[in-house]
């Protein structure tokens, strides 16, 4: 399987992208402590998701090869988009009065992270990058 | 109540054993925070053994489920945490979680035990 999709219309989604998420990632030969960071990574962007667009979608996509682990995530939705990138960014901001551990935190869970939003259109597209040791 | 609250003694034992979505995460701390109101118990044990995401809100509740208890006179002890999960949420931010944490069930008895006694020794 190199790709799969689920669309997130609901909490449930989220966990089952995440725990769909952590097997893909367990099946490509990543250890523990980075299944368990990709599923956390895909919660949190997931429920952005269903808070602010009510739904969505995340795309689990192996970009594995001979000399590296590779997964890719592209959480997606179509909602009002975040007004303010740099300062959701920041640690310590939140707009629900949370830890505020969003997406600066679920930055630094993953080697790869990019972020794209506009009204009507928020893209989160993050990777998770091992050298292949196998 | 979808988590059940078992009793011992006058403590309050509870096991998270499946995924929860937000919504269950919500009602669990308000069954608890139920419980704690209900019975007069002294310590409240949330095992977390089976858990392999816990991401930040539900951080947030376990931690503020122990603020809530502790006000209400109850010790907490979160026990059980997967060494990926206490690694990714060190990882997410410092802060993550403020309840007190126990290796296994065993150990955490013993510090609530340990908890309630200081606790009562404030009171003299």
């Amino acid at each position: 399987m190199s790709e799969k999709r689920i669309e997130l219309n609901e909490e449930r989604d989220v966990l089952t992208a995440r725990s769909m998420g952590r097997e893909l990632a367990r099946n490509l030969g990543f250890g523990s402590a980075d299944q368990t960071r990709l599923a956390t990574a895909i919660s949190e962007l997931g429920r952005n998701v269903i808070q602010y667009a009510a739904q969505g979608s995340c795309l689990l996509v192996n970009e594995s090869n001979e000399r590296m682990l590779a997964l890719r995530v592209v959480v997606e939705d179509h909602g009002p988009g975040i007004p303010d990138v740099e300062k959701a960014m920041q640690d310590g901001f939140s707009t629900n009065n949370s830890l505020g551990a969003g997406l600066p935190g679920t930055r630094r869970l993953v080697q790869e992270f990019v972020l794209k939003s506009e009204p009507g259109h928020t893209v989160v597209t993050i990777r998770l990058i091992k050298r292949n040791t196998q | 109540m979808k988590i059940p609250i078992l009793h011992q003694g006058e403590i309050l034992l509870t096991s998270i054993q499946e995924d929860l979505t937000d919504h269950d995460v919500l009602s669990f701390q308000d069954d608890v925070v139920q419980e704690i109101a209900g019975t007069e118990a002294k310590g409240l044990v949330i095992d977390i053994t089976a858990l392999y995401i816990v991401d930040s809100f539900m951080a947030r509740v376990l931690n503020e489920t122990a603020v809530m208890a502790r006000t209400m006179g109850t010790e907490v002890v979160l026990c059980g945490m997967q060494p990926a999960v206490a690694l990714t949420l060190l990882q997410m931010g410092r802060e993550l979680i403020g309840v007190e944490t126990a290796l296994n069930l065993n150990h955490g008895m013993r510090k609530l035990d340990h908890l309630i006694e200081e606790r009562g020794s404030d009171h003299v």
